[in-house]
């Protein structure tokens, strides 16, 4: 296929996202020296899970003991699948950051001993800073420019490939290393700014064959109004639930009785525990996004009920994301770095959620990190990337099919969402269950490249579409490979519900047509992998 | 979902059409943005913070679409509201100025569960949240 892009760019670094770590890996590279562009499938300052609300952050001051007792308890909660030395260096990045955001005008409140209360950050402030900064710092900015699939030569990769929607403009990047930051997968549920999230990095690095780590911990819903997309449900710690007579609904020690409710019929709520004038004016001035959707519909929390549902968050809230090698973020392929939810979290977060501070906290470090390991990468290379003879990767949801096969994307949307969106598939998930939902997405996976766009925008949605896809595949696959339930809930299986010790490893799946898994030891213990006991248990999920 | 763009108030700044995450506007040939793919908005409310002519109004019903009407939205002061709240626009405070989230964790409620698998219902997901 001849391709002559409409925009032409030749740069060090290419940052494909444009939420946090996105943000964060611009100014990183471009700080260090290299010459940027970053492109966003929407707009730098407003895309994203964490621009529409805000976002608790691993702020602890240097106390050595303090920080020591955090990493414990995380180690604990994660199943021990994290590792210390990365969340100290977490603790470590975000601290100095924190002070720079600051620099930059952030107007942190001070507390009664005049210490900035750096933790939490409100997502529109955040972002118009860190848009501002990127920008100062001499980075390129491609508003409304969804990539759509990468460029790679025998070294690795060399920049990425595609659309201006709203100039309707088709562009091409040559950089000598690129940074995926384009965010985890929510699979359209409707989440706060979460639509955007379709795992379009998770399919651009699948097709180099860079494998993906953690996939199975994803079983995670938040509360939402039934009505509305606000996915931020920290304040409903201050809500009592109730059945649609009205009976109360008691919080049962598994902590299942949002999922298990809502499997019987409707669930209320009334944040009734915040009882007095002065405290429910603390929780709107923290969380005012959370009362937006209900102040709208004419509700008052305080007083009266409202209906809740759960959405799916995937691999947003979940943890696995593309495979990290190095301190720099950097992944098996030449020149490719990963950041942010697109990138595994289970150095920091292990089998546990890292929904709110962890994430918050990762798409800061791992953006720098990998900002700066990019830059001293492009920048080693003798050649510039207009010299390398590159070529497009992308392989699923691109073409345009023969018009006798032709199958609409919103068909296939909706067969994905049936298989991945359920409480009853995914959260309460069985091996049976798991099973033949994957058949299902295996079925939807053979016609990703029956889809036939007629213009830039049904491109976009076409690409999105098969990556959803590919992520819901290796979820599930990689599922089906954990027999057990492990620390953190982000992943069960009703016929193995314990913990299992022998499965102390994480799991590694990729390829698209057949997916491969395998388990990876963790880095205490050897860097190894061990083909053992993830290989004979996926036996029976292999896909053709 | 976006709902309303206010033909009255709209500047023709075309700043909701740039900011949009999902592309929900297209530039409408006399300047005031068109609602082109509404079944696209993510109801995030991003464009009513960014939006400084109060002109959009984005309804908290994600999933259907509703009538609305621009003078009774007007005058119970909901066009612009969101976009006060946040503290965006001359003369404001913002609302990260007077953050009041590190101080809710000294009012939680005595006794509280987290369900497993479900986002920040309550507090415990870190030492710090």
């Amino acid at each position: 296929m001849s391709y002559s892009a409409e925009r032409r760019l030749i740069v060090d670094v290419l940052v494909i996202g444009g939420g946090p770590a996105g943000a964060w890996a611009a100014w990183s590279a471009a700080t260090n020296g290299a010459k940027v562009v970053l492109a966003d499938k929407g707009f730098l300052g407003s895309s994203g899970a964490t621009a529409p609300g805000g976002t608790n952050l691993l702020y602890l001051p240097p106390d050595e003991e303090m920080r020591k007792l955090a990493v414990d308890k995380r180690m604990k909660q994660g199943g021990h699948l994290a590792e210390p030395a990365w969340i100290h260096r977490v603790l470590d990045q975000v601290y100095a950051n924190m002070e720079l955001i600051e620099q930059w005008g952030y107007p942190f409140v001070r507390d009664e001993h005049g210490t900035p209360m750096r933790d939490h950050l409100h997502g529109p402030e955040y972002m118009s800073i860190m848009r501002k900064v990127v920008k100062r710092a001499g980075v390129k900015v491609l508003d409304q420019s969804p990539a759509l699939e990468l460029l790679v030569d025998e070294f690795g990769v060399g920049g990425a490939r595609g659309v201006s929607r709203q100039d309707n403009q088709t562009w091409e990047v040559r950089a000598n290393a690129v940074v995926i930051a384009t965010g985890g997968c929510a699979f359209l549920s409707n989440g706060l700014g979460c639509n955007v999230l379709t795992g379009d990095g998770y399919l651009m690095a699948g097709e180099l064959g860079v494998e993906l780590s953690g996939m199975e911990f994803t079983r995670k819903y938040a509360p939402s109004p039934a009505f509305g997309s606000n996915t931020r449900s920290r304040l409903l710690g201050w809500a009592t639930y109730y059945d649609h007579a009205g009976q109360e609904i008691v919080a049962g020690r598994q902590g299942d009785f949002l999922a298990e409710a809502l499997l019987k019929g409707p669930v209320y709520a009334i944040m009734n525990k915040a009882d007095t004038p002065e405290k429910q004016a603390i929780l709107r001035k923290s969380h005012a996004i959370f009362f937006l959707p209900y102040d709208r519909a004419g509700i008052d929390v305080f007083t009266e009920p409202f209906p809740l549902t759960l959405r799916y968050e995937g691999t947003v809230r979940g943890t696995g994301g593309i495979r990290i090698v190095g301190d720099d973020c950097s992944t098996t392929a030449g020149g490719l770095f990963a950041a942010g939810d697109a990138a595994t979290r289970e150095r920091i977060t292990g089998s546990a959620s890292g929904g709110g501070a962890f994430n918050a906290s990762w798409a800061i470090c791992s953006g720098t990190w990998s900002g700066k390991g990019a830059a001293a990468y492009a920048l080693s290379h003798r050649s510039s990337a207009a010299e390398r003879d590159l070529q497009p990767a992308g392989r699923y949801g691109l073409g345009t099919a023969p018009a006798t096969s032709v199958v609409s994307s919103q068909e296939l949307i909706k067969d994905i969402q049936s298989q991945v969106l359920p409480l009853d598939i995914n959260y309460f998930r069985t091996e049976r269950g798991l099973k033949t939902a994957l058949r299902q997405l295996d079925e939807v996976w053979k016609r990703v490249n029956d889809q036939a766009p007629q213009n830039m925008l049904e491109q976009v949605r076409a690409r999105e579409t098969a990556a959803m896809a590919a992520t819901a595949r290796w979820m599930y696959t990689a599922a089906l490979s954990r027999k057990e339930s492990r620390s953190g809930g982000l992943h069960v299986l009703a016929e193995y519900p314990g913990q299992d010790d022998e499965q102390q490893y994480r799991l590694l799946v990729s390829g698209l047509e057949e997916i491969r898994v395998r388990a990876e030891k963790l880095p205490e213990t050897g860097s190894d992998v061990v083909a053992t006991g993830a290989a004979a248990a996926s036996e029976g999920v292999q896909t053709g | 979902m976006i709902e309303l763009v206010s033909g009255e108030r709209c500047i023709s700044c075309s700043i909701c059409v740039k900011v949009c995450p999902t592309n929900v506007f297209d530039k409408g040939e006399d300047g005031i943005p068109v609602i082109a793919r509404q079944s696209d908005c993510q109801t995030c409310f991003i464009c009513e913070v960014y939006c400084p002519a109060d002109a959009l109004y984005v309804s908290p019903y994600a999933e259907q679409t509703v009538e609305v009407n621009e003078q009774e939205l007007a005058e119970q002061g909901v066009l612009g509201s969101w976009r006060a709240i946040i503290g965006w626009g001359p003369g404001r405070t913002k609302i990260a100025a007077i953050d009041t989230t590190p101080f809710i964790d000294r009012i939680l409620p005595p006794r509280t569960v987290r369900p497993q698998g479900v986002s920040e219902v309550v507090r415990g997901g870190s030492q710090t949240n």
